[in-house]
């Protein structure tokens, strides 16, 4: 039987141990309210992007003349995966799952014959993919100094990513992260970038052809392709963060009930151990007592 | 009076203005350009330079400085698509400055690529279009 001193010690570790769930759990709620209200802010700018090249990319797409970053370079042997995780653990198995799906993705290609980069943005991601995947990094973006994800950190990435693709180091470009669904649900997500792909809108929209373009449809549609990376990679990082914090916080939840239980099991055994000791000593009196 | 319209500008990471307007000063890629309600439907690109709100309801802002984006102009709707934009009023020196030399930085950077220097054009012409948002904004 374990003595009532060490239990105690236990009791108090454990109980310590909630406290600091406890009082993680809280902050990644906080912190999950500023994730999805920053994408919440950037849902206007995101959608109105995606209507108005959705609208061009089908009256422009299929000419000759068609950017490279919507019309492909024709081949896809070369992908390039950026795979954005955090740059923190103890958020339960946020990052694990987005590593399981762009292995899978991984494996997927190597069957087919492609060849695979990876590009990583967040540490954790790197840590797990580095074990079998190192051969493929190309590049890893470093966000842990960044305080407030902003548009600025969206656009290094996808200059990065785009500069590499003027200089053909790949012909597909995907982007892996976790889409926020709830606290206690994260839908990793695979998205294709580069092409661009959208949506085929139904058939009787009226928009695109209606519109005048200035200075001209392959020029708005030029300029505005590198922006739609950029926008596309700044809300993929924003529905990350919000899935960080949302997996965070339900895993600390989880923690600090299992500390609760914990803690309950132990009081029982401290409880029983600390009357075993009281009726040992009362029969050693009780039968002291009689033998005089 | 004229009829009003709704003006939308947006930016990455907020809404930074929705406000009912008569008419809409755009500084466009091909030259500025003035909406009112019941424009046209047009899309054109952005170059740096301020946005003028004409008859604006309430105390909203009525000037805005804007690095670029697209505007999207639809009968009873304006919308701007700015990468960076914030109203005239808090625009600084410093951040101008800033702007234009990252703007001549990449200037130079296109005058030393080899390609022919195909960008060179575009980005003097960014330096040009900043340094005359530099002196219209801080007058």
């Amino acid at each position: 039987m374990p003595n009532l001193k060490d239990l105690k010690n236990r009791i108090a570790s454990v109980k310590s141990t909630r406290k600091i769930t406890k009082a993680m759990q809280m902050v990644a709620a906080a912190k999950l309210r500023r994730a999805q209200d920053a994408a919440e802010a950037a849902r206007p700018y995101a959608e109105k992007m995606e209507a108005v090249m959705s609208g061009l990319a089908q009256s422009v797409g299929n000419s000759d003349g068609a950017p490279r970053l919507l019309a492909g370079t024709g081949k896809s042997d070369v992908h390039l995966l950026v795979v954005m995780t955090a740059e923190r653990g103890l958020c339960g198995g946020f990052n694990s799952t987005i590593v399981r799906k762009a292995r899978a993705q991984v494996e997927t290609l190597r069957a087919q014959g492609k060849t695979v980069k990876i590009l990583t943005v967040g540490k954790k991601g790197r840590e797990q993919l580095k074990r079998d995947h190192a051969d493929k990094f190309v590049g890893h973006v470093d966000l842990s100094d960044v305080k407030r994800l902003g548009y600025a950190d969206a656009a290094r990435i996808a200059s990065n990513v785009l500069g590499r693709f003027d200089a053909g180091e790949f012909d597909v470009a995907t982007i892996f992260f976790n889409r926020f669904q709830s606290v206690i649900s994260q839908i990793p997500t695979a998205t294709q970038i580069i092409p661009a792909q959208f949506d085929t809108p139904d058939a009787g929209q009226d928009s695109g052809s209606l519109y005048d373009y200035e200075p001209s449809e392959e020029a708005v549609l030029e300029d505005l392709l590198p922006r739609g990376v950029a926008t596309q990679i700044f809300t993929a990082l924003l529905e990350n963060a919000a899935s960080e914090q949302g997996a965070r916080m339900s895993a600390m939840d989880n923690a600090t009930r299992n500390a609760g239980d914990m803690i309950e099991r132990l009081t029982i055994e401290y409880n029983r151990s600390r009357q075993a000791v009281i009726t040992n000593e009362l029969i050693e009196i009780i039968s002291g007592a009689e033998a005089l | 009076m004229a009829t009003k319209m709704q003006f939308d500008l947006v930016s990455p990471e907020r809404r930074l203005a929705s406000v009912m307007v008569e008419a809409v000063q755009i500084p466009g890629a091909d030259g500025d350009m003035t909406a009112m309600a019941d424009h046209a439907p047009l899309i054109t690109t952005l170059r740096p330079g301020i946005v003028r709100l004409d008859g604006v309801e309430g105390a909203a802002e009525k000037a805005y400085f804007v690095t670029g984006g697209f505007a999207d102009v639809a009968g009873p709707k304006v919308t701007l698509l700015a990468e960076q934009a914030m109203p005239v009023s808090e625009v600084t020196a410093e951040i101008m400055d800033g702007l234009i030399a990252e703007a001549r930085a990449a200037q130079d950077k296109a005058r030393n690529a080899t390609d022919g220097g195909t960008g060179v054009d575009t980005a003097g012409k960014l330096v040009a279009d900043l340094e005359a948002a530099r002196a219209s904004t801080l007058g």
